[in-house]
């Protein structure tokens, strides 16, 4: 029973594509779940829905490269209805989840399982990380051409460090036989030491056992070099020292196959948010300086950085009801990941093209999809927001099921009004 | 959410409202502490040691983590105030059945304690507590983690106030493991807000904070030159675990270098004082003979220790006094 598709014309927005090299106000006229034409429609083209976005930004849907949903195994914090349910709402069309649910995301019945539960919830496209490692041990390849055939995008061991180089040699080079994109969270066990805050002033200060940038870019450099060896091609996700954002710099002139991302609270926040131990800016890797901070966002404005993530990490309240060390890390990002950007124009990092691609096309080429452009023939993945808008955030707010953010009380600026998902309204906000 | 520390630890009229960290009080509270502290150290000198100041309060003695000297000398300050004492030793109870932190607060709260003092493995974790207590509840820092031990600093404030008078012109040397040390951080604060003329620490780069300069001190490596000419040397415990995390070889060389031995204490100044928060390590920290000599006030530390936290009790559960007087008017 499948419904024939709605033929849309989003009228009079000012369309925002950065991949296409487009800002211009314009009509947008969708047919079929997908792009048809900018400016002028085909002949005969009779829209059943028009949109009027006079005054409002009209883009292609964000991408978000890396979030983790909870569902299966923790469904106390959240699940993939409620999720993608906010990820709507954000402006945010596709959600790359990482593997470390439980059960892990290593056999294709549960990348299954998950494709099934987004499918049903219908907000979002929900492309899913396969584990590196089987059970994410650190030391036995996953069946990653299976994962690859049920639907993953990419390969990853996120937290969980593997057990020796030898290892993490091969499983990089075991995921490029199958063209799977190895995602990296950089950071070396050893030197991170059960830290839990940037080792720096502000953890010398309050005491807080600190993990050393070099945690960071010791495993950036041994990744690069491990990844030039194999030739596989690998992305270092959740970036969060200047060096390291410099060390990616130099790889890009090299002509190395890496990409990176960053998470957008560390181009907001640092460790001197840290005073007060509040445990919503608990997040690994850590806050660190602000020179740091600045590093990160000239690297992202000069697109070193090719996409900006929420790393979102929904939690419970009693996740974050305990002394900071002994909190699980994690901020819950989705709901301020376009708002926190969009800030960043504000203050004069970037431009709004440059922005926007970092949500859009930057992460799609990353992973190679045809996504994140408003070319006809593309998916019509749209997102609509009012840039005067501004709003406070607070827990009535957040409409993911964790309430975890560190941003309560910020003003933001942007607020989605529509979105669309394959030409399909998923979201669409009732004004009084 | 998150108040700064003067915020949480002072009220609008610059009452304490709660004891965590030296960080963000002023040098007029902390010599308001050193004073009332003074007044209270005739007490223990008495037939009867008692004074009512807070008959008919419940101080609760929460420890997360072992203690013996911090402790007792809680519960004799209480005690000394005719506060009713409740020692709870957590690590052994709650905890270990997987009760959360908040629920045994919450069930302490049940039982209407005035005022929590805390000793907890986790930096932060006084804080924590402060922020979710009832607001008419005290809490004191009895050492969280790394981070804080104010009471301790305070006490040795006292000490040393005590032995030299004035704190301008003073030269102190801190010798040991700075890193792991929450005691080294509040004596610094203290020693900075008190205003004496340098505070050195002295240790190998293992043992100092990675970015040590910036809590305020001079660093060195070399125990003969940073005890040059210091007014007051206070030795750091040094946990016997530091072998075993690759951040000292031995015990022997540790002593070799940063042992205090009659003969570097005779590099600083004649009248210098030694000092050590305890329990001393003998022939690794310090010589017997330093620790029993005539410039050791070790053991005043301890009985000072006692008029320090009577200071910090009393004036906590005055505040909540006040507090409640004015609302009732």
């Amino acid at each position: 029973m499948k419904k024939k598709k709605k033929d849309i014309t989003i009228r009079n927005g000012r369309v925002v594509d950065p991949g296409n090299g487009i800002d211009e106000v314009t009509d947008l006229h969708i047919s079929g779940g997908k792009v048809l034409a900018l400016g002028q429609p085909p002949e005969n083209f009779q829209p059943l829905l028009e949109i009027d976005a006079t005054d409002q930004i009209v883009c292609p849907g964000l991408i978000d490269l890396n979030v983790n949903l909870r569902e299966p195994g923790n469904e106390h914090k959240a699940t993939i209805a409620s999720e993608t349910a906010c990820a709507a709402r954000s402006g945010i069309t596709t959600l790359c989840c990482t593997p470390d649910t439980l059960p892990v995301i290593d056999t294709p019945a549960v990348v299954g399982q998950i494709r099934h539960k987004a499918r049903k919830a219908g907000y979002c496209r929900l492309l899913p990380q396969g584990a590196l490692t089987k059970n994410l041990d650190g030391s036995h390849l996953s069946e990653m051409a299976a994962l690859k055939a049920a639907g993953c995008i990419a390969v990853s061991n996120c937290y969980t460090p593997l057990a020796n180089t030898l290892v993490q040699r091969r499983a990089m080079e075991y995921a490029s036989t199958f063209n799977l994109l190895t995602i990296i969270r950089p950071e070396d066990q050893y030197l991170c030491n059960n830290g839990c805050a940037h080792e720096g002033k502000v953890a010398d200060r309050l005491g807080l056992p600190g993990i050393p940038e070099a945690a960071e870019t010791v495993a950036v450099a041994r990744d690069l070099a491990l990844a030039e060896t194999t030739g596989a091609v690998i992305h270092f996700h959740a970036l969060s020292s200047a060096s390291a954002a410099r060390t990616m710099a130099w790889a890009k002139r090299e002509g190395r196959k890496v990409s990176a991302d960053v998470a957008i609270h560390q181009l907001h926040l640092t460790e001197l948010d840290l005073e007060g131990f509040d445990s919503n800016r608990h997040v690994r890797p850590p806050l660190r300086t602000d020179s740091d901070r600045d590093g990160l966002r000239k690297a992202v404005a000069e697109n070193v950085i090719q996409a900006i993530c929420s790393d979102h990490q929904p939690h419970e309240a009693d996740a974050k009801s305990s002394p900071f060390p002994d909190t699980e890390p994690g901020i819950s990002g989705l709901d301020t990941l376009l708002p926190l950007t969009l800030k960043l124009v504000e203050q004069g990092v970037m431009d709004l093209s440059s922005a926007i691609a970092r949500l859009t096309c930057g992460p799609a080429d990353i992973l190679e999809l045809p996504l994140g452009r408003l070319t006809p023939g593309y998916a019509a993945d749209i997102c609509i927001y009012d840039p005067n808008r501004q709003w406070h955030v607070s827990a009535e707010q957040i409409h993911s099921a964790g309430k975890n953010t560190p941003f309560t009380g910020w003003e933001m600026p942007g607020r989605v009004t529509h979105t669309l998902l394959k030409g399909r309204l998923v979201f669409h906000e009732e004004r009084l | 959410m998150s108040l700064s520390n003067k915020a949480l630890q002072l009220d609008d009229e610059q009452r304490l409202l709660h004891f965590l960290t030296i960080d963000g009080l002023d040098r007029s509270i902390l010599t308001e502490i050193l004073d009332t502290a003074e007044g209270f150290t005739g007490v223990s000198e008495r037939t009867i040691k008692k004074v009512p100041l807070c008959r008919g309060k419940v101080v609760a003695n929460l420890f997360f983590e072992n203690s013996t000297r911090t402790r007792t000398t809680f519960e004799l300050a209480a005690k000394r105030l005719s506060a009713d004492v409740l020692n709870l030793n957590i690590s052994a109870s709650a905890t270990s059945k997987g009760e959360t932190l908040l629920d045994t607060l919450r069930n302490l709260e049940a039982m209407h304690v005035d005022m929590f003092i805390v000793r907890h493995a986790t930096s932060g974790a006084a804080h924590f507590i402060a922020q979710h207590a009832d607001p008419g509840v005290g809490v004191i820092n009895a050492g969280d983690g790394r981070h804080a031990h104010p009471t301790q600093a305070m006490l040795d404030m006292f000490t040393i106030r005590r032995h030299k008078g004035e704190f301008v012109g003073l030269r102190v040397a801190i010798v040991g493991d700075i890193l792991h040390s929450r005691v080294a951080r509040s004596q610094i604060l203290a020693l900075n807000t008190l205003g004496v003329s340098e505070v050195r620490v002295v240790a190998p780069q293992t043992l100092l904070p990675s970015d040590a300069r910036s809590l305020g001190v001079h660093v060195y490596h070399d125990f003969d030159e940073g005890i040059r000419d210091v007014d007051v040397i206070i030795m750091l415990r040094l946990q016997k675990e530091r072998m075993r995390g690759a951040m000292l070889p031995s015990e022997h060389e540790y002593f070799s270098l940063y042992g205090l031995t009659e003969r570097r204490l005779a590099l600083a100044k004649p009248d210098a004082i030694v000092m050590h928060p305890g329990p001393i390590n003998r022939g690794v920290e310090m010589d017997s003979k330093v620790a029993d000599g005539s410039k050791s006030v070790i053991l005043q530390q301890v009985s000072y220790g006692i008029a320090i936290r009577m200071a910090i009790i009393s004036m906590v559960i005055g505040t909540q006094n006040q507090r409640t007087q004015e609302v009732a008017v």
